[in-house]
């Protein structure tokens, strides 16, 4: 039995690096530290949904074969294509990605990672008007006004608010923990009075006197308090909301009115109108008093943007925000990440080719157009005659017209799991996890490198994702060798 | 009065169930109860005369899929449906990606009705029949 410390959970862009596995003949039997995805990964890894040999679709099933002839025949798929797509990347190492980008260039294809469903807007938006931001430790030792909008971490980064936010012990600022438990115990409390109000138990207290409706539009008591404050804005009640001091519920596909009306508080006009996407001004007016009052704010955003209408012009308006609200105290704003290195393959992508993702080689040099170059719209307009999909599952996560034409045309998958893709696949490879049976790099949301580790051996056979794309890359130079050759002979 | 069908938006997002799923195994067990689920809001429910874990078919112009509605759990959203990210959601959701690559995933109109005796598919079968692989 050996126990490994320090090591970083490859699932969300937190990538927590203090887990602690116990490893009993190389296999994870137990997990310290972690959330539940961390123990649903560390645990459940090896399950029978693991793909154990390499398969290729032969009369319509997928049939085992020997690791060589799938290499092969993927190398052969992508060397023959005028067009493919390479998309993913996201759950894998840098050192993979860096493979990737070289596979790429050398087949003319369109290099795509998951920021493209997921983060691609925010990118625009950055490359546009510029982000101030910082990294997760200044926010855990500095910030004392944290703002989840549209995003719920207690659901997508379950250890976000207790190790880098609210919920941890700051240098200059207290955990809010305590504060949480009492509000929880406090609820509990009025339920249960609710409870036995409402079963005659005990006597309806009289109606209050009218001195405490006196105060019109008081701000809300938790807003007032001492010590870190969490602002939730979202479009229902999320895990996260639950657990915030103040929570304010938009309209889906009304963020961007909400932020303009916020910007013009800030500002101090007035607004002449009652509510702005679905929200009540007073409420409003109560954020952005938070907001100018505060030493050290941050506003962290998700999907709830990103996917909503108006897309990337959301993130133009929070960023836009952000530099309104610099002039008045200091302010930071920063993506939640999903996949554990989807930052990482942004960044190797763009240090390699210049762009972060969407990238065409197909005139022979880097090009990058969002809505001409993305996978999603390439595929919408069944342009493309191959993919190949590593470290992701647009089966699952791209719209039905888009993955009709991906299943149509030759499709390889590089994946530890049997997942919508690999069961649409024609070549699927198994490969081991990185950060569980491979070592690489990763970057955390904040873009701090991290190190994955290794800590146990993968099944025997199973090749690392870095492995299996250097393997196919110099097939494919293979073939293309031999290609020119016939072609000089003729 | 019971309505026939209701008029609501469409949401797609994360759920912890659906996270802890995907974990596992994309052909868990766990991932197919987490992305097969619609969260509804309680009074919606029961304008459709409907209970907790009865199937409804959710229909939207890029098409329709039945899934199992469950009352959302915290809080009021009337006019809203949540269904967790996956391969039952992105049956049905706006694929315009407004020429900047990315698909609508969140505000789409869309339209629910009770269909107690059809069957959720599995992702096997809602992958058969969408794409015939």
């Amino acid at each position: 039995m050996v126990v490994i410390k320090s090591v970083t959970c490859p699932i969300c862009g937190s990538l927590c690096d203090d887990i602690e596995l116990t490893i009993e003949n190389n296999e994870v039997v137990k997990v310290k530290n972690g959330c539940a995805l961390c123990e649903s990964k560390f645990l459940g890894y090896k399950g029978e949904h693991r793909i154990k040999t390499p398969m290729i679709r032969k009369n319509g099933k997928l049939v085992p074969v020997s690791l060589d002839e799938a290499i092969h025949k993927a190398a052969e798929i992508l060397a023959n294509a005028n067009y493919p797509i390479l998309y993913g990347w996201s759950s894998t190492s840098c050192e993979a990605q860096r493979i990737g980008v070289e596979l790429a260039e050398e087949i003319g294809g369109v290099l795509d990672n998951t920021a493209v469903v997921c983060h691609g807007p925010s990118i625009l938006s950055v490359q546009e008007v510029g982000i101030p931001t910082c990294t997760l430790g200044q926010i855990r030792h500095r910030a004392d006004l944290i703002i989840y909008w549209g995003c719920d971490p207690w659901s997508a980064h379950p250890r976000h608010l207790e190790r880098y936010t609210a919920f941890t012990e700051g240098r200059f600022e207290q955990s809010d923990w305590k504060s949480y438990i009492q509000k929880v115990k406090a609820t509990a409390g009025k339920k249960k009075i609710d409870s036995a109000l409402r079963r005659g138990v005990v006597k309806r207290p009289k109606a209050q006197s009218l001195r405490q409706y006196e105060l019109v539009n008081p701000p809300p008591p938790t807003l007032m308090k001492e010590g870190r404050k969490i602002i939730v804005v979202d479009v229902r009640k999320s895990m996260t909301a639950e657990m915030a001091d103040y929570f304010i519920q938009v309209e889906p596909n009304k963020d961007y009115e909400v932020m303009q009306a916020i910007r013009a508080l800030i500002r101090d006009q007035e607004l002449d109108v009652d509510k702005v996407g679905g929200v009540p001004v007073e409420y409003l007016e109560e954020v952005a008093d938070a907001m100018v009052n505060c030493n050290f704010g941050v506003i962290f955003f998700g999907m709830g943007l990103t996917q909503s209408a108006g897309k990337f012009r959301n993130i133009d308006v929070a960023i836009s925000l952000l530099r309104d609200l610099n002039k008045r105290t200091k302010f930071v704003i920063m993506p939640m990440r999903g996949h554990f290195n989807v930052t990482g393959s942004n960044v190797v992508f763009t240090w390699q080719s210049g762009y972060p993702f969407g990238v065409d080689f197909s005139l022979g040099y880097p090009r990058y157009n969002p809505g001409e170059t993305t996978s999603v719209d390439i595929l919408l307009r069944g342009e493309s005659d191959a993919t190949l999909v590593i470290a992701a599952d647009p089966g699952a996560t791209f719209p039905r017209r888009a993955v009709e034409h991906m299943a149509k045309t030759p499709l390889i998958v590089i994946d530890p799991h049997m997942n919508a893709t690999a069961m649409l696949g024609d070549v699927v490879i198994p490969s081991a996890f990185v950060g569980i049976e491979a070592e690489g790099t990763a970057y955390r949301m904040d873009h701090v490198p991290l190190p994955l580790k290794k800590v146990v051996e993968p099944p025997q056979g199973i090749l690392s994702d870095e492995e299996i794309l250097r393997r196919i890359l110099e097939e494919v130079r293979a073939i293309k060798a031999k290609k020119m050759v016939k072609v000089e002979a003729a | 009065m019971v309505q026939q069908k209701l008029r609501v938006t469409l949401l797609t997002g994360r759920t912890i169930e659906q996270g802890v799923g995907k974990e596992q195994g994309k052909s868990s067990q766990e991932y197919f109860e987490a992305c097969s689920t619609v969260y509804m809001d309680e009074e919606d429910m029961k304008k459709l005369g409907i209970k907790n874990n009865t199937n409804v078919l959710v229909s939207t112009p890029h098409g329709s899929v039945v899934l199992k509605a469950v009352k959302h759990p915290r809080g009021s959203m009337p006019g809203i449906i949540y269904i967790p990210y996956g391969p039952w959601a992105n049956a049905i959701v706006d694929d315009s990606t407004t020429s900047i690559g990315m698909p609508s995933f969140k505000g789409t109109p869309a339209e629910v009705e009770p269909a107690p005796d059809k069957p959720i598919l599995s992702m096997e079968e809602l992958l058969k029949n969408l794409y015939g692989k």
